[in-house]
């Protein structure tokens, strides 16, 4: 009987300047979390269901980019998706342009389980979710007070950013001022990535990974990210379980998620070196994150930005929730 | 060998081989004319990626093929295009789905790509984008064909998916089976090793509405690098799960294999079983278009005077010009 491993996150890339409290919020969550699916592993719960068991829960609590707490689009509504997959057999659903549902990584479950599909998306994805007759709310629930300030900012930083005679550092609010670092265009305070995600390998070896987010602050609306898509966001095998974060176009490009599981299987590479390798070489110059466990029962971190939220457990007794490099 | 190569496919699947001559001929003298735009204009010295959307939007315009026009409809009666295309030297891509009135998804794919810092746009806000790009679009009834509506009709009666649209009245349930074929596709290298691929498709027959397969997922239905170009079709979920573009270039990458050998190996490893199959070029200008499912509707050119139109594993019709 193998040994089981659990990683959750919350979005790689942190602004050097947030709030000491919000720092704490976000470890106390990440613990929650993995206690939640540590307390499952004990009881034998499978790889699969605790997946999906923790990102419910980080989903439901507003601190983090995904469920209730997402990040708005540029009509300040929330277009959540979500994506998971189960290693053994490779299976997996995936969900875009969720608006009422409010856990889309259950939905996603949904799609994987009980349609032809592996992803569905926009008002198709709402209709299966009623007929499945998923929790559903009203979209305001997933709006908290923090992101229609941020989509404020957003828009600001946008505007000034988008005027070429006014220097771009510097000028795209106060807080750029503080903190220069830019992912996907904003400065980080305002970007603020926070995806969530979870994996888990069981001690029957079977690894699982699951991926939620609201997506961008200020996005257009339809605008796909990498959460949803399988290999890019997410990715299971019978080798690794793994969930990608941070710039999301990125992280399709380099199909990041699948390639750590590739060069295990086709490089013989182990997990972590597997992880440094895409960390290095597969993501040209954008800034990403993920977190990665093996069938062996390893769990490894990897990011190439200033931090990520990030916690990892094993049976070991090994445990870590950690922010910065 | 360096030189330029194009393949280019209009799905695989379950292509009956008795598959009569009014329904065969048409097809392949689409394979053909979109071969010879090709080839004409990679000969002219264009770009593979503006090769790969020229012939992609070729293949979108013929209604016999399942994208663009004579795309196949969803349950609701509707259609739903999706596409994807990428660069192979610089990665940069781009995908539209859930499309309903542009005439030609992969231009579109190719606008999000170079227009948007986004990769993916889908639905209303891909058709609003469409819009405010003055994009060519139609009403609903340009992209259904008779004949799609009578599949879709059979597909409902036998209450499942199904996408052979090379048949239109099978005796029994079983002959749908898995047959989930129905997409178009594109890859190309130019003398420098340039490469791209783009994939465009309506889906399945009587799928749900808001289905997403694999053809507007870069890694699954396209895959471009600074060594490959790689088009998929068949059956999307299972092609997703496996990421079967990605796969032939990552097993060149990774485990050394040669494109023949990557091609293969995806499509009889990681793709779906006898529902799978895909056209690849390599840089130094190789083609391979493997599959494992009855037929594959294909045609490809290579600048050593290679050039093959077929649509089963046998009955190859093929020359090489000395």
């Amino acid at each position: 009987m193998g040994r089981w491993a659990i990683a959750v996150h919350g979005g790689a890339g942190i602004d050097p300047n947030l709030p000491v409290e919000r720092q704490e919020e976000a470890k106390q969550l990440l613990t929650r979390c993995l206690n939640l699916g540590i307390a499952a592993l004990s009881s034998n719960m499978s790889a699969i269901d605790v997946v999906e068991l923790v990102v419910r829960e980080l989903e439901t609590d507003p601190l983090f980019n995904s469920g209730r707490g997402s990040a708005l689009t540029e009509k300040g509504t929330v277009e959540m998706e979500a994506s998971i997959m189960d290693g053994t057999k490779r299976r997996c659903g995936a969900v875009s342009g969720i608006t009422t549902v409010k856990n889309p990584i259950s939905l996603a479950r949904l799609v994987m389980d009980k349609s032809p599909h592996s992803y569905l998306a926009f008002s198709g994805a709402e209709d299966f979710a009623r007929k499945q007759g998923v929790e559903t709310v009203d979209n305001d629930y997933f709006v908290t007070d923090d992101n229609v300030g941020m989509l404020k900012l957003a828009k600001e930083a946008n505007s000034i950013l988008f005027d070429y005679r006014i220097p771009l550092l510097g000028c795209a609010g106060a807080a750029a001022t503080e903190s220069p670092i830019v992912m996907n265009g904003l400065p980080i305070s305002i970007y603020a990535p926070e995806t969530v995600g979870c994996v888990v390998v069981d001690r029957e070896g079977r690894c699982a990974a699951g991926t939620s987010t609201g997506g961008l602050m200020n996005k257009m609306m339809g605008r796909i990210g990498d959460s949803p898509l399988i290999g890019a966001g997410t990715y299971a095998s019978e080798l690794c379980g793994v969930s990608c974060t941070g710039e999301g176009e990125a992280i399709i490009r380099s199909t990041l998620a699948r390639d750590v599981s590739a060069v295990m299987e086709y490089k013989g590479l182990a997990l972590q070196e597997a992880v440094d390798y895409v960390i290095k070489h597969r993501l040209d110059e954008g800034f990403a994150g993920l977190i990665a466990v093996s069938n062996k029962g390893e769990v490894v971190c990897g990011f190439n930005c200033n931090g990520m939220f990030r916690g990892c457990a094993t049976e070991d007794g090994f445990i870590e929730v950690a922010m910065w490099e | 060998m360096v030189g330029w190569a194009i393949a280019l496919h209009g799905g695989g699947g379950e292509i009956p081989l008795d598959l009569p001559d009014e329904r065969r001929i048409p097809r392949e003298i689409a394979l053909r004319h979109c071969l010879d735009l090709g080839v004409s204009a990679l000969k002219s010295g264009k770009s593979p990626l503006d090769v790969v959307e020229l012939v992609v939007r070729e293949l979108e315009n013929h209604p016999d093929f399942n994208a663009g026009k004579g795309s196949v409809l969803t349950a609701g009666g509707t259609v739903e295009m999706e596409a994807s295309i990428m660069d192979g030297k610089t990665k940069r891509c781009g995908a539209v789905m859930g499309l309903t009135t542009v005439v030609n998804p992969i231009s579109l794919a190719r606008l999000v790509m170079e227009k948007t810092p986004h990769i993916n746009l889908a639905f209303d806000a891909a058709e609003a984008f469409a819009r405010a790009h003055g994009v060519e679009t139609a009403e609903e009834s340009h992209f259904i064909t008779p004949e799609n509506i009578d599949r879709l009709k059979q597909a409902k009666e036998f209450d499942r998916v199904q996408l052979d649209y090379t048949m239109p009245t099978p005796k029994e349930p079983e002959s749908f089976g898995d047959s989930q074929t129905g997409t178009v596709g594109c890859v190309a290298v130019d003398n420098a090793g340039n490469l791209a691929a783009a994939t465009s498709t309506g889906g399945f027959v009587n799928k749900m509405v808001g289905r997403v397969g694999d053809t507007p997922l870069i890694g699954a239905g396209t895959y471009a690098n600074q060594i490959c170009a790689v088009s998929t079709t068949g059956k999307g979920e299972e092609i997703i799960r496996g990421t079967v573009a990605r796969e032939v270039a990552a097993l060149m990458e990774y485990k050394g294999l040669s494109l023949a050998e990557a091609g293969a190996y995806a499509v009889d490893q990681s793709g779906p079983k006898g529902t799978c199959g895909l056209i690849a070029v390599s840089a130094n200008g190789e083609v391979t278009m493997p599959f494992n499912s009855t037929g594959m509707f294909r045609a490809c050119a290579t600048e050593d005077g290679y050039t093959e139109i077929g649509i089963w594993a046998n009955n190859i019709n093929q020359k090489t010009e000395e």
